[in-house]
């Protein structure tokens, strides 16, 4: 108790950014809406819409008032407080790596920063400013979901803390847009605190990186273009949970079980949790990069020049094109650091072979498993080098409430599930494997390439080159929102995949053909075999829209009608796809046929809605129908 | 007035007049040499420790110059005998002489000083003529285009944009048009307050002259000393005092120009046509490209009755920035403002002599005090503004309490008349100081640029920055010496100078070095929205940015003018385009 009193009370005195000009968080919130910029719009409405500009410039003051941090050395002092007492209760361990913390601190003082977290949870943002504050290094502020400010005390305290609010959505209204961004952006200029963000911009439910979302980084990347600062530094920082403190929640969710919303009594409630064990976390904080490295050569900077600076100006393709291929390397680079625990390795192991497995068969998997992830380049955190089997014990234990051990072998737990219903056993059984899932998901987009190199090499069933690689740029295409792919380097990855896969003894190439060798048939089939959820589930989402679906439908429709529709082949047997119950896939799959035009996607007044061309999604549902093999039920291959 | 064998005068090797320049004396201590400006004979006690402290630099390593030319290193020169004799016959003085015509193959860029010190040009003139009036000129360019020959328009040499280096490939004569012998001035015309003068004058023999009737031009720039009248034209110069009497195409009313097409001027001297675009703007700036400018008619002005120089110290550069574009913004800047950052106050302040009384120490003293300590100004932040006023006495006075007022508004305190005439004689000084680097591994430039009032401080910071970090990159041990002043304010921009030198002891290929550096600030300066050149022009520096700078349908505009003005590129010097 003393100790953590101790720790929160401790002298503070972080190192700042070289060219900080101090003010208080009252200041930053005048000189925003006295600013060029938002005066200006303000300004412009004005001139619209007839309305007096007091009245505009009081709402943007209300704006203001209900984004804006008010950073209090006092709150963070009570959350440091708290928090210790609550991390120490709930996790086992944290591990950082000390050196990222260095850089950060050398990158703190050269030039304004932007923290990129990953986001697995409400923990991320709690756990990394607890993070800074024990380094002695500067509190950012952070972007948060407004949905926060419903929770009444606690959203005052996270405001005092050090977040700011943002509303999840404000595309059309131009005096948000310009209150925010200008809040951001002095908040860089001046250096006054690391901004924080999620480029994935919400919790990742399936613990599988989103794709990111391009708004705040082209508003961080914006000081920079124009100049007004030197650099700036984007720096990467992946968090990775060996149990994610909301595993159920989601899992509920994907299936369609509406999330509570945030409030007090609802974090009381998780105070259930506090006797609960979540493991080890892990943040890896990435090297620092400049964000004039990346751009130089990248900008026509004319743009910039031939338009006072103040003025709201959509940036140009190139600009749009750039800030879009910065997300992708940095959320690449939050994969590449993303520490993957052992029990991440076991789940993928597991749902290979359900629905139950024999505890040694697991172990040596797993252990070779380890071997393939480390070829592939994944980060692995093998436990004070315990034995394999200790290793995956605890695993089993932390991950009780999913999996248990019977007899020898390890089995799925859906408990309650026999004797009910069907439906509730498909039920249960679905909300396992979707939390099982979320753990083999943290290996996916370190595979992707050499899989989806080895599904196509199945789909094709040839070794041309050429052939497969056009299958592998048809799946790339197919799951460009599914996965991370950095845009436009088909070709890159396709080799890459070929090249993981021959470093691996699985593949031999030549100049026009690639073969399987003969021990590289295990890899091949667990490869695809990894990905083949995905294959099935959208194999089933599409047969959904080329039969069952109306031709016109909107969200709302879309995604109960295609969960019934699953659900019922479940219900008889005729899949084992539970993942494609994840309504994660479901938008995922839809997203991708609008992308690939055989979906079209219209902006109305309610939301968006859909119209199918029937004869593409046909057209895609055949690539998938003649080339997946079908599964055989319970298929053992390792 | 120079004769034609300016060497006798002018350093060969290095900045003005031989004389005139930095030493270290035998105590170890700095030291201004000669009689020609008043830091003359006066030693410079702390300036040894400001060299020592800002560049890492030692007395002890010494780079010399080699001591002359060495005559046997100088190309040939390749001249036609047919050209020649037609040549003699004109009776126009020429010269094939090697010294003078390495002399007139260069400019005064860093590298082409450091190649005069330590190294070769390939290509240099292969003649140099002096012709003594338009109609001589005219002869020459006949003459040329007769005989095929390239040439190249010389002034006074002080180009700073490699316009004067001779292109290597040139495989024709390469004759040196040395204007200097065309330095009368023709008429001056009271009425209308205006003077027609001969391109090749020199600018303080210009003012010189003037002032003997009583007016002046007031076209200053810093090179005034030696720059000349065709010159300030061809480049598009810009004085000190342009605030009162306007940049150099303010000033000209008149210009005649002889190109291989045949003589290009005007039908009248007015104020002003509306006779389609002003081909004077063609002119001006087509640095040596389309034709010699031979003489110009330029706008007078009475000698003004009174001069009063002034500073004031502010406690930071944003808010002498601020005070700066105020007094721009209320169009009541003195005939000459400047604005310089904490580094070049401190570069100015280590350059002050030797005081001779203890009474002037000790108000220097209490100075110090009042503004340090009693004003709580950090020494190592403020920065300075020098102003020049002219005009009547009355409202000279009353038009510095208007600035000075301005200045109060934005925490600016008066420093005196001292501070403000040191700070201007200091300009003319500043250049001879980087052939004292250069004996002592100090590699050294100014360039500058022009840019809108909001982007000033961006672009003064993030330039500095990126020079440091450029330099930290390329191996450079001791971090760069690099300062800004605005010199210039309009009524939206103002324009910027940047000094920057670095200690190159243990780079193997320091020119190299310092021209990537450079180009590196060049790149921050477009980015941060600023322009190519304010008033140094393009040369062949600058060339590679000028598609980005004025268009690719701009550069064809230029282009076809010279194709029609000069179809086989007798003025061949390659600048610009």
């Amino acid at each position: 108790m003393s100790s953590d009193l101790r720790y929160a009370m401790k002298c503070y005195a972080p190192v700042i950014y070289k060219g900080l000009s101090p003010c208080k968080p009252s200041a930053i919130k005048s000189a925003v809406l006295h600013s060029e910029q938002v005066q200006y719009v303000i300004r412009q409405l004005a001139k619209e819409t007839g309305e007096s500009s007091d009245i505009i410039q009081e709402a943007a003051m209300e704006i203001l008032d209900e984004m804006g941090h008010s950073m209090q050395l006092g709150a963070v002092r009570f959350f440091a407080f708290t928090l210790s007492k609550i991390f120490k209760r709930l996790f086992q361990r944290v591990c950082v790596n000390e050196e990222g913390m260095q850089r950060l601190q050398q990158a703190i003082q050269e030039h304004p920063v932007v923290l990129l977290p990953s986001h697995r949870s409400y923990v991320d943002f709690l756990m990394l400013s607890y993070l800074l504050y024990t380094y002695d290094l500067a509190l950012p502020v952070i972007a948060a979901g407004i949905d926060f400010l419903g929770m009444k005390i606690v959203g005052e305290l996270l405001r005092r803390a050090g977040a700011f609010f943002m509303r999840r959505s404000f595309g059309g209204n131009r005096l948000y847009w310009a209150v925010f961004a200008e809040y951001v952006k002095t908040m860089l200029r001046n250096g006054y605190a690391p901004v924080e963000f999620f480029l994935e911009g919400t919790r990742s439910r399936t613990a599988k990186t989103l794709t990111p979302k391009f708004g705040l980084l082209s508003i961080v990347m914006e000081p920079f273009f124009k100049r007004e600062v030197f650099d700036t530094y984007l720096v990467p920082i992946s968090i990775s949970y060996e149990r994610i403190l909301e595993e159920s929640l989601y899992a509920y969710e994907l299936l369609g079980v509406p999330k509570p919303k945030e409030s007090t009594s609802g974090l009381l409630k998780a105070r259930r949790i506090l006797s609960d064990n979540f493991g080890t976390i892990h943040i890896y904080v990435g090297q620092p990069v400049s964000l004039r490295t990346l751009a130089s050569g990248r900008i026509n900077r004319c743009p910039y020049n031939l338009v006072p600076r103040h003025l709201p100006q959509k940036p140009s393709e190139d600009i749009q094109e750039f800030v879009s291929d910065v997300a992708y390397k940095m959320e690449l680079l939050q994969i590449e650091n993303m520490v993957l625990s052992p029990w991440v390795l076991a789940a993928a192991v597991l749902l290979q072979n359900l629905p139950a497995m024999d505890f040694e068969l697991l172990i040596e998997k797993t252990l070779w498993l380890k071997g393939l992830t480390q070829t592939f380049g994944g980060f692995i955190e093998w436990p004070d080098n315990l034995c394999a089997k200790k290793a995956i014990t605890s695993g089993l234990a932390l991950h009780s409430n999913v999996v248990c051990l019977v007899d020898g072998h390890v089995v799925l737990n859906d408990k309650g599930a026999e004797g009910g219903a069907v439906g509730e056993i498909v039920f249960k059984r679905a909300l396992a494997i979707l939390m099982c899932g979320t753990y083999r998901n943290q290996l996916l987009n370190v595979f992707v390439r050499p899989s989806l190199v080895a599904v196509a090499l199945q789909m094709t069933r040839s070794f041309r080159k050429e052939e497969v690689y056009s299958c592998f740029s048809f799946l790339r295409d197919v799951f460009s929102d599914e996965f991370i792919f950095f845009p436009g380097i088909s070709l890159k990855d396709f080799e890459e995949g070929c090249f993981l896969l021959t470093k691996c003894d699985a593949i031999q190439t030549t100049q026009q053909e690639i073969y399987p060798t003969d021990k590289g048939s295990v890899v091949i089939s667990f490869l695809s075999a990894m990905f083949r959820p995905f294959l099935e589930g959208y194999q089933l989402i599409f047969r959904y829209l080329s039969k069952e679906a109306k031709a016109a439908f909107t969200e709302k429709q879309f995604i109960p009608g295609v969960r019934n529709f699953v659900f019922q082949l479940l219900e008889k047997g005729n899949t084992q796809c539970y993942e494609a119950l994840s309504s994660d896939i479901q938008k995922n799959a839809l997203a991708a046929l609008v992308q690939l035009g055989a979906v079209k996607k219209k902006k109305m007044t309610n939301g968006f809605t859909y119209s199918i061309n029937q004869e593409a999604v046909n057209k895609i549902l055949d690539m998938f129908d003649s080339r997946i093999p079908v599964q055989k039920p319970v298929a053992a291959r390792l | 007035m120079h004769g034609k064998a300016r060497q006798e005068l002018l350093k060969w090797n290095g900045w003005g007049y031989n004389d005139s320049k930095f030493i270290f004396n035998k105590k170890g201590q700095a030291e201004f040499t000669g009689r020609r400006y008043r830091l003359g004979g006066m030693v410079l006690p702390t300036f040894k420790e400001w060299i020592e402290k800002t560049f890492g630099a030692s007395l002890e390593h010494k780079s010399t110059s080699r001591a002359s030319l060495n005559v046997n290193d100088v190309p040939p020169s390749v001249v036609n005998e047919e050209f020649l004799r037609d040549l003699i016959a004109t009776k126009i003085s020429y010269s094939q002489d090697a010294e003078d015509r390495v002399f007139r193959g260069h400019g005064h860029c860093l590298h082409e000083i450091f190649a005069l010190r330590e190294g070769i040009f390939r290509r240099i003139p292969d003649i140099v003529v002096w012709p003594v009036c338009h109609e001589d000129v005219v002869k020459i360019v006949e003459l040329a285009c007769k005989h095929s020959l390239c040439i190249i328009p010389f002034g006074g040499g002080t180009s700073v944009s490699s316009a004067l280096e001779c292109p290597e490939e040139e495989k024709r004569t390469i004759v040196s048009l040395d204007t200097s012998q065309m330095n009368r001035i023709l008429w001056i015309d009271e009425k209308n307050l205006t003077a027609c003068v001969e391109a090749g004058i020199v600018g303080q023999d210009l003012e010189k002259q003037l002032a003997e009737s009583g007016f002046c031009t007031g076209h200053e720039p810093d090179s005034m000393e030696f720059s000349s009248l065709g010159g300030w034209v061809a480049t598009r110069a810009s004085g000190m005092k342009k605030n009162i009497y306007g940049n150099i195409e303010d000033l000209v009313i008149h210009i005649k120009m002889v190109t291989p097409r045949g003589i290009v001027e005007k039908n009248c001297q007015v104020p002003r046509m509306s006779t389609g675009p002003d081909i004077h703007h063609f002119i001006m700036g087509s640095e040596g490209t389309l034709g010699v400018v031979t003489e110009v008619t330029i706008k007078i002005r009475p000698v003004p009755e009174y001069q009063k120089y002034g500073s004031v110290v502010f406690p930071n550069f944003e808010r002498g920035v601020a005070c700066l574009r105020e007094v721009a913004k209320q169009r009541c800047a003195p005939a000459s403002i400047r604005l310089v950052d904490n580094a070049q106050f401190q570069f100015g302040h280590a350059l002050k002599p030797q005081v001779a009384s203890i009474f002037t120490s000790f108000l220097d003293g209490l100075k110090k005090f009042y503004i340090t300590k009693f004003k709580g100004f950090d020494p190592n932040v403020l920065c300075v503004a020098t102003l020049l006023f002219e005009g009547d006495r009355e409202k000279v006075l009353q038009h510095e309490k208007q600035v000075y007022d301005i200045a109060t508004k934005f925490g600016g305190l008066a420093a005196g008349e001292d501070n403000g005439q040191r700070g201007y004689m200091l300009t003319f000084v500043i250049a001879y100081l980087r052939d004292l680097g250069l004996d002592y591994y100090i590699i050294g430039e100014s360039f500058e640029t022009s840019v809108p009032w909001d982007r000033v401080l961006d672009l003064c910071r993030n330039v500095k920055e990126r020079i440091a970090r450029e330099c930290k990159e390329k191996g450079v041990q001791f971090a760069p010496f690099s300062t800004c002043r605005v010199t210039q304010t309009y009524d939206a921009g103002a324009c910027v100078y940047f000094y920057f030198a670095f200690n190159y002891r243990g780079i193997s290929d320091p020119i190299h070095v310092y021209e990537q550096i450079e180009r590196a600030a060049r790149e921050e300066i477009l980015a941060n929205g600023g322009s190519l050149s304010h008033h140094h022009g393009v040369g062949k520096l600058r060339k590679r940015w000028m598609k980005e700078s004025i268009s690719d349908v701009g550069l064809g505009m230029l282009r076809s003018v010279k194709e029609y003005v000069d179809p086989n590129n007798i003025f061949g010097n390659k600048n610009l385009l």
